[in-house]
């Protein structure tokens, strides 16, 4: 486990996993079989998050592009269309799930999953509260900055497998866009490591807890900030960065000869990214499930303890719900811009990524390194 | 057995058997993007060993450099070129292959003998788990700071290599071959299409 410096040790939070054990163990069961029960638990529960996230995620998506178009979107579907993304999960489910005759079957199958599982994986570091996370493991950041350059195989190989032109192509260029970002976001993700002295989620954001929204990193790493979501933006294969599946010039890139339940899990890992890449950013740079207002000063003027149980509770639903709200504000400007700007061409994403990030991410790494060495106090000594 | 090394047993089980069969895939395969693709496989499996001997720091940096980075770049090179034709036949083609074929189990057998004659001191040194991103990053700044700046310096020069390689536009002459480049070719000018159409005001 990682040790926190005792000076700035927050109070220990809702631990779960601690009250589930002790709760099996009175009921006679053994240690190890406590463990065996609550292994899946997390697990599952950020499944199930995760998916409702996207379509959540689906649903606002519709919605805001209606807005910005001056339409109104789906309607009929329960109250405001909120079951509109449920109807295209099911129609989805149902399809047919078509294998070109000339297509590699093998690999055509294999592609999808290996796009969506990296990024499921991810899920492992994403923090919603001192211990609400599946696993605080010490490489943190690092684990999903390595999972997600496992994507690109995918990619590469669902376009090869499909035997289609439009599909390599696509293919081809969801690799070169995934390396080419890949760069610059690890070394902005560098730069806030840094400052926290830690790879660990949990550390990062604790790091940022001192003085409510003030002591966020987004103030101390704006650079970073901006570099850190054009890179995670172009990474999730976003408009303006949409190239690997530009309809108007691909058709739809990779995911050309895919149907059913394969087209579904190329949806489904697109928009997971998406969420997750929304809430790293949260968790970076926006404080995690810190609320503007530090808690332990809200309990104070209000005299109670924070380690009161329960204040302990309405501090860990306030931290979830705080970062799934950071989350989602970012998530509503992905869709913004998705509405709004035009898609960049291939040359001119390559010589953003190259020629414009990656250096300027670099002076910033520099920057923050010589600020560190200035200002300890302010910048993580 | 507890639960933990019987897990512990069936993953190093799983993974070493992935790492074997697929190794003998990317060799054996006449498919070259099958053999790319397993390739993946095989550095997947074996940042799951480093996973398995505490070094996580290593395995994830294993998925990130050589799946993430050497693979991927393979298989855009292989998409690439990737023509179908039919090679010319090479003369003595299983001369070679039981030769190759000799040398690559004459290297097993040293590896194999190798293997069992060390005296390994078991078990080994405690792993030293989270802290060894520290560890990795003051060895690499203090008594591995020559090989690093090194490795540092030869992908440097990679680099500057393959500029020179694909940049042959800039040079008079063809880098490899010594015959003059068509420059002619690169620079052709455009002329608008629609310019070279009959005149429309003919049409009534």
């Amino acid at each position: 486990m990682v040790t926190l410096p005792v000076a700035t040790l927050p109070p220990a939070g809702l631990d779960l996993q601690a009250s589930f054990l002790d709760v099996i163990q009175g009921l006679g069961l053994s240690d190890g079989l406590a463990h065996l029960l609550w292994l899946p638990l997390p697990m599952v529960l950020v499944l199930v998050a995760a998916v409702v996230g996207v379509l959540v995620n689906v649903w606002l998506e519709r919605k805001i592009s209606a807005a910005v178009q001056q339409r109104i979107g789906p309607e009929y579907a329960g109250a405001l269309g909120v079951l509109q993304p449920l109807a295209d999960g099911m129609k989805l489910v149902f399809k047919e799930d078509v294998i070109p005759v000339r297509a590699d079957g093998l690999l055509f199958t294999l592609g999808p999953v290996l796009v969506l599982v990296p990024v499921i994986l991810s899920w492992l570091v994403v923090p919603f509260g001192q211990n609400l996370l599946i696993s605080n493991v010490g490489l943190g950041i690092f684990l999903w900055i390595s999972l997600s350059s496992i994507q690109p195989i995918g990619l590469l190989m669902s376009g090869y497998a499909s035997n289609n032109k439009y599909s390599l192509l696509g293919g081809l260029r969801a690799a070169a866009q995934s390396i080419s970002y890949e760069i610059p976001l690890a070394l902005a993700v560098l730069a806030v490591v840094m400052m926290s002295n830690s790879l660990s989620t949990v550390d990062i954001v604790n790091q940022q807890a001192g003085a409510g929204i003030l002591s966020w990193n987004i103030w101390r790493q704006p650079v970073g900030f901006v570099i850190f979501w054009i890179c995670a933006l172009a990474e999730c294969e976003r408009l303006p960065f949409d190239l690997p599946e530009a309809e108007e010039e691909l058709v739809a890139g990779y995911q050309t000869e895919y149907s059913g339940m394969k087209f579904a899990l190329f949806y489904l890992g697109s928009y997971i990214n998406l969420v997750l890449s929304a809430l790293l950013v949260s968790v970076l740079y926006l404080g995690g499930w810190g609320f503007p207002l530090p808690v332990e000063w809200l309990a104070g003027w209000l005299g109670q303890s924070v380690d009161a149980p329960l204040v302990q509770l309405v501090t860990a639903s306030v931290g979830v719900v705080m970062t799934v709200m950071k989350a989602y504000l970012l998530v509503f400007f992905a869709i913004l811009l998705r509405w709004t700007v035009p898609r960049v061409r291939i040359d001119q994403l390559l010589d953003l990524g190259w020629k414009f990030l990656l250096p300027i991410a670099l002076v910033n790494l520099l920057v923050t390194a010589a600020l560190k060495l200035a200002f300890p106090a302010f910048f993580g000594g | 057995m507890t639960i933990a090394s019987s897990t512990q047993l069936i993953c190093f089980a799983v993974l070493s058997a992935a790492l074997l069969l697929g190794s003998l895939g990317v060799v054996l395969l006449p498919n070259i993007v099958y053999s790319a693709f397993l390739l993946g496989g095989v550095f997947l499996s074996m940042a799951g060993l480093y996973l398995m001997l505490n070094a996580s720091f290593v395995a994830a940096a294993q998925v990130l450099v050589y799946v993430g980075a050497v693979n991927v770049l393979i298989l855009f090179a292989i998409m690439l070129v990737n023509k179908k034709e039919t090679l010319a036949a090479i003369p003595g083609l299983p001369l070679r292959r039981v030769l190759s074929g000799l040398v690559c189990g004459g290297l097993g057998v040293l590896l194999l003998r190798v293997a069992f004659i060390t005296p390994w001191p078991l078990p080994g040194p405690t792993p030293v788990g989270e802290e060894a991103t520290i560890r990795i990053g003051e060895h690499l700044f203090s008594d591995y700071l020559l090989p690093f700046e090194l490795a540092s310096v030869l992908l440097l020069m990679a680099m500057i290599g393959a500029i020179v390689l694909a940049r042959r536009d800039v040079f008079a002459s063809d880098v490899i071959t010594g015959e003059p480049v068509d420059q002619g070719l690169l620079e052709k000018t455009r002329t608008p299409l629609l310019s070279e159409i009959p005149a429309l005001e003919s049409t009534p």
